[in-house]
């Protein structure tokens, strides 16, 4: 398997640590047990498009949000965790809004 | 191999820091800027070390860290000496232009690779410089046996 | 038979080698095989199960009868393919699955019983009793089963893993590779042509046929002298492709030493990982068998290994030799012997409209019914128009049509598809991304089509590589066609093999079906069909048009099994070389270890540290007299101790205060320049992660330290908040461990000794840059001892001076170097924790710290260490535990409430850390012990079914030894 790095180009899977699914991006705030419980353990289990977070351990120390597509392999797209932050504060917001419109219904 | 001191340049200090650099410049991704028996090597994301001179004034500009102790520097040059990296570091060397730079593995330990005219120079962490002598020292001889075949 | 004047062996370089106990000769070039059947030799092995007498069958990897054990000198290995081992002088193998000889067998009475041993025979018979199964059945099915057998000593030879790069990946050397390799070359590509063969050139060098009016193995000579002089082209003879990995990667072995004379300067074998821009498959066809009775005889094997061994050895396999077959190709094997003056007895051809022209009996609209022959082939039956015919024959070279060898394309999880006209799968495109089929593996025969389709293919790789390619011009060549009548079984009452390396007849095949596992999937576990180590390449073919004809199915809605890696064998050595003893993990060494072991410091392996375990002195005979005397050195004097490999992350910018606040339970930002702070980490889900000691050196700029085990993962962690939840902050992290050699000075005696070298007077909990000598150090006042203890930071150059030094005037003071050993003892005295106790499943709560979870800010894990469950009487919490008796307490056991039954139900905790405290003259343990802080006074009783303990303990606070700090604040 091999992982364009943004910035070193690319690579051996070898040099990548894996974490885990781009929920871990969405930080809950206080205890909103139910967002707490998206973060850590509600996962999709996608045949098909699937995005999740690499570590560039053995690299650039970048870590990495990756999309790719289960069935194929193919990998689609590599971004950076720190140039993709803005959009992500953008989705920490809008998933915070969901249980308060289900608390009020 | 002299000094080396990691430069990393704080948030919007990058122009106030080329000023302070030059005539180094910040190096791109997988690059090295040089100045004489000064070289500014990229080591990772936001981050390079300048190997070989005392950093100068630059602390506000960007966090200063002695690394002078905490890296073995090995040499391998010969005509032979990609064929025995081929053995450990699981980078496409012929990507790599001479006076460049990466960053990647030699066996299970993280490295600093820089491709010179004749060969490269190796940078691991100071603790594992025996292992990596002696990994480099096997890849060597196994390719000198299959010489004599 | 060796036939003069044939074959590309050398016959000036004559080679002697064992099989079996008896010395042979044959010649520079040939194989164990080919030597052998050169010789005479014609029983080389015993079947799996019914231990048949059995010979060669082809000519290549997917042997599935000739398995020998190469014997060296303290090593054997076993299931070697005769057809792929070259010979070398001193060579010595031995045939396996027989005893005591392979010509008498004792387990060959396995196949008088075969009636009772069908497939399902084991499952079906030796369920019942029960507990003979591990007694009795096992050892005897494993004694009688099998295939070779190792030497049982550590494999001692070297074994070598490589990467390699290139443009196009060209895999099999036949015509089709060839062209392919030549036109990619001549283009200016980095090309790599792997073949598993010591010679590359494929059928161009078993073959009669000419390509521009010249013997075609001249052509292939001629094209890889112009591929090997170029520089771009990497040519790798003896090397397999063993499977297709994302992106592009191909794993390959290649077999360096095992061809040769004892070299142990050599690896035996190397593991490629080759990751090509494109690559063409041109892994050729495979000739199949026809299934029928008892056509597992020595001396039965493929036309076509018959026209190889002829051709490329010079060996005839038979004097009187048949061809038996359902199509064209086969005919030039007898049309090849006949010109090389070998006696062809007959060629019977299943096509009753088959062409008459060869000067032999020719039986048109025949099938080979029958054969005999205990040890070797004597002669077949042949039912032709109605009538039995016996034919004395020593060979039969049987084809029942050829398999494309698509492995390779399937890797990725594509499914080949059924093309009726060759009656055979075939591969379909883009099945691996960048990977193009060309010659006999896509379905094209003759000559003339595979170097068109390898030109073709690898021009169609050049352009999707962005490069240019003009066709180059291909030499004139065999252009025929290729006709069969598919012919999988000729039905008769006697036993008719499928897979002869694990003894799979028709017969197992309709009983799976009848008995309902009619999926292939299902028939292949039920019969061990292709399980065997040829992985079913001679035979999977034939059992699925059995079992498709059993099932009243078509061939193609049967479907294929998974076609898995590795294409052939890889022995797990070559997968891990490098990794034995040593090689497993880098080694990383303190600036101290010189001076520690010539102290006589046995070391400890901490990751992938080695630490000095303690340091024994003159009449000290076992490490707990060095550890107690180290324990009370420190209590009482003073003790020096290399904690260089605790992590250090250097942490700037403007943001780095904040960064700590978010990241550590408690908070940094108050923290003073010069002052340093203890903190705990906790996971995402609210566990404890790590802790560790932080200094304030400057306003924007601290020095964090880790636990030695979590060192790699508090920096990922660090990164990983940074970069994702921080990516604006200015803060900035780097790891320093390796630059620090770092020690501790620890005991009433610290302060006096550190007077000496330094005048810097700090309050416990502060740090400062000193001057030790004419270097610039860092002294940090923090005790993980208990006693009043300093830490001292040196660049990493001056570590082992620093060391020796410190050493040196501690011993002046009654002190002296303490390890591992000693440095437990003095923490688990103090109730201080290690990953020992933040293990993972521990919250700051379990262990007594939730008040360092600051209410007022936030920090990663907060809000899921608050969960409900993770709090409260219902944890274990960790407390102290002290031996009623003067027993010893032991790590790991579980405990009990005195008086109720030891059983998981009523598990009330287990214990983490223990020691013999010399400071208190007894056990001690930490423990987590549900409800425990409130249960401080109660007994417990501790269980450890291991090591046989059982005793009452009392629970106590988890600091024993100066629970007001008096001695730590000085």
């Amino acid at each position: 398997m091999r992982i364009t790095c943004p910035l070193c180009g690319p690579r051996d899977r070898r040099e990548f640590y894996y974490y885990g699914s781009e929920d871990y991006l969405t930080r809950p705030e206080g205890e909103d047990w139910d967002a707490i419980d998206a973060h850590l353990h509600l996962r999709d289990n996608p045949a098909g498009r699937t995005r999740d977070l690499w570590y560039h351990e053995m690299g650039c120390a970048s870590w990495v949000l990756i999309t790719r597509d289960t069935v194929s392999h193919q990998i689609s797209d590599v971004v950076l965790v720190g140039d993709a932050a803005a959009g992500i504060s953008a989705k920490m917001k809008s998933k915070a809004k969901a249980p308060a419109k289900g608390g009020a219904q | 191999m002299g000094p080396v001191t990691s430069v990393a340049p704080f948030a919007g200090q990058d122009g106030a820091l080329a000023a302070a650099l030059a005539p180094l410049a910040f190096p791109a991704p997988n690059s090295i800027s040089s100045d004489g028996a000064a070289r500014l090597v990229w080591t990772a994301r936001g981050q390079a070390f300048l190997i070989g001179a005392a950093p100068g004034d630059w602390g506000q500009f960007a966090a200063l860290t002695d690394q002078s102790d905490g890296w073995a520097c090995l040499t391998l040059s010969g005509s032979g000496a990609a064929e025995v990296l081929s053995r450990l570091v699981p980078l496409d060397l012929r990507a790599m232009a001479v006076g460049s730079g990466a960053r990647s593995s030699l066996g299970h330990m993280a490295m600093i690779l820089i491709r010179g005219a004749d060969g490269f120079e190796i940078m691991v962490f100071r603790s594992m410089a025996r292992t990596a002598w002696h990994e480099l020292e096997a890849a060597m001889k196994m390719r000198a046996a299959r010489q004599v075949c | 038979m060796r036939i003069e004047g044939k074959g590309l062996i050398d016959r000036a370089v004559p080679v002697r080698f064992r099989f079996d106990g008896v010395d042979y000769q044959g010649f520079k070039g040939d194989t164990l095989a080919s030597a052998l059947l050169a010789n005479g030799v014609k029983l080389v092995g015993r079947s799996f199960k019914y231990h048949r007498p059995r010979g060669v069958l082809t000519a290549g990897s997917e042997e599935p009868n000739a398995l020998v054990e190469i014997i060296e000198d303290r090593q054997q290995t076993p299931n070697v393919r005769a057809t792929v081992q070259e010979i070398f002088d001193g060579l010595e193998a031995k045939s396996q699955n027989r005893w005591p000889s392979l010509g008498f067998d004792v387990l060959a009475v396995n196949d008088l019983a075969a009636p009772f041993l069908s497939a399902g025979f084991y499952y079906k018979t030796f369920m019942w009793p029960r507990a003979l199964w591990e007694r009795l059945y096992e050892p005897v099915i494993r004694r009688a089963a099998g295939l070779g057998s190792l030497s049982g000593r550590h494999d001692e030879a070297d074994y070598e893993k490589a990467y390699a790069f290139c443009d196009l990946l060209v895999i099999g050397a036949g015509p089709a590779g060839l062209a392919a390799a030549l036109q990619a070359a001549r283009a200016g590509a980095d090309v790599i042509l792997a073949d598993e063969h010591p010679v590359m050139g494929g059928r161009l060098l078993a073959d009669t046929g000419a390509m521009d009016g010249k013997p075609a193995a001249d052509w292939a000579a001629a094209a890889l002298a112009e591929l090997g002089a170029m520089p771009n082209v990497r040519l790798m003879p003896r090397t397999t492709v063993t499977g297709v990995y994302d992106g592009g990667t191909y794993g390959a072995l290649e077999r360096v030493g095992l061809h040769l004379p004892a070299r142990p300067d050599l690896p035996r074998e190397c593991f490629w990982r080759i990751v090509a821009g494109q690559a063409v498959l041109a892994a050729g066809a495979q000739e199949r068998m026809i299934a029928f009775a008892d056509n597992d005889r020595p001396g039965i094997m493929t036309a076509s290994a018959i026209r190889t061994y002829l051709n490329r050895y010079g060996v005839a396999p038979g004097k009187r030799i048949t061809i038996f077959a359902n199509n064209d190709s086969a005919r030039q094997t007898a049309r090849d012997l006949m010109a090389a003056g070998v006696e062809v007895a007959a060629i019977i051809d299943v096509r009753a409209d088959a062409p008459v022209a060869e000067d032999c009996p020719v039986y048109a609209g025949a099938v080979v019914v029958g054969t005999k022959g205990r040890k070797a082939l004597r002669s077949i039956t042949v039912l032709h128009r109605g009538a039995e015919i016996e034919v004395e024959t020593d060979c039969l070279g049987v084809s029942g049509g050829w398999n494309p060898l698509v492995h390779l394309t399937c890797h990725m999880n594509g499914r080949p598809v059924w093309d009726a006209g060759i009656a055979a799968f075939l591969p379909k495109p883009g099945m691996v991304p960048g990977m193009r089929v060309a010659g006999a593996a896509a379905g094209e025969f003759s000559t003339a089509g595979c170097l068109a389709s390898g030109s073709a293919m690898a021009r169609e790789a050049m352009k999707a590589l962005g490069r240019k390619a003009a066709p180059i011009t291909l030499p004139t060549a065999e252009d025929g066609s290729y006709e069969l009548l598919p012919l999988w079984e000729v039905k008769g009452k006697r036993r008719a093999w499928l897979d002869f390396a694990n003894d799979v007849t028709i017969k197992d095949v309709r009983l799976s079906a009848q008995e309902n596992f009619a999926s292939v999937e299902h028939m292949k576990r039920y019969t061990t069909q292709g399980m065997a180590p040829d992985q079913g390449k001679n035979s999977n073919m034939g059992a699925l048009a059995v079992l498709a004809d059993a099932t009243g199915r078509g061939i193609p809605e049967t479907g294929t099994t998974t076609f898995r890696p590795p294409f052939s064998p890889v022995s797990i050595a070559a997968m891990g070389a490098g990794g034995r003893a040593e090689g497993f993990a880098p080694q990383r060494f303190l600036t101290s270890h010189t001076a520690s072991v010539e102290r006589g410091a046995p070391m400890i392996e901490a990751g992938m540290w080695y630490r000095p375990s303690y340091f024994p002195r003159p009449g000290e005979s076992t490490w707990r007299e060095a550890c107690d005397r180290e324990v009370a050195m420190v209590r009482s004097a003073v003790g020096v101790a290399d904690v260089s490999t605790l992590g250090k992350i250097d942490i700037q910018g403007k943001d780095a205060a904040r960064f700590l606040d978010l990241v550590y339970t408690n908070t940094f930002s108050t923290l003073p320049v010069g002052r340093v702070r203890y903190g705990l980490m906790l996971r995402a889900d609210g566990h404890v992660l790590d802790d560790g000691t932080t200094a304030r050196l400057g306003d924007t700029h601290f020095l964090m330290t880790t636990t030695t085990a979590a060192a790699g993962l508090v920096m990922r962690h660090l990164e990983f908040v940074a970069q994702a939840y921080c990516a604006d902050w200015d803060v900035r992290i780097i790891s320093v461990t390796e630059n620090w050699a770092q020690f501790a000075v620890a005991g009433p005696k610290a302060k006096p000794l550190l007077d000496t070298i330094t005048t810097v007077d700090l309050p416990f909990m502060g740090c400062a840059p000193v001057q030790v000598g004419q270097v610039a150090a860092r002294l940090f006042r923090i005790s993980f001892s208990g006693e009043q203890g300093y830490e001292i930071a040196v660049p990493a150059r001056y570590g082992e001076a620093l060391f020796r030094d410190l050493l040196a005037r501690a011993e002046t003071l009654g002190g002296g170097a303490y390890g591992m050993e000693a440095l437990n003892v003095l923490r688990i005295e103090k109730g201080f924790i290690t990953h020992a106790e933040i293990h993972g499943r521990t919250t700051a709560f379990d262990i007594g710290m939730e008040k360092m979870v600051s209410a007022k800010k936030d920090c990663i894990g907060k809000g899921a260490a608050a969960r409900p469950g993770l709090v409260g009487p219902q944890r274990d919490q960790l407390v102290g535990l002290r031996p009623v008796t003067d027993a010893a307490l032991s790590a790991g056991a579980h405990l009990f409430n005195p008086g109720e039954e030891v059983c998981r139900a009523n598990d009330q905790g287990y214990v983490t850390s223990v020691c013999y405290s010399p400071t208190l003259g007894g056990s001690l343990g930490l423990a987590f012990l549900r409800n425990g802080r409130a249960r401080h006074g109660e007994m417990v009783r501790l269980v450890d079914h291991l090591r046989k303990i059982d005793l009452l303990c009392e629970v106590c606070d988890p600091v024993f030894h100066d629970k007001e700090g008096v001695k730590l604040r000085g």
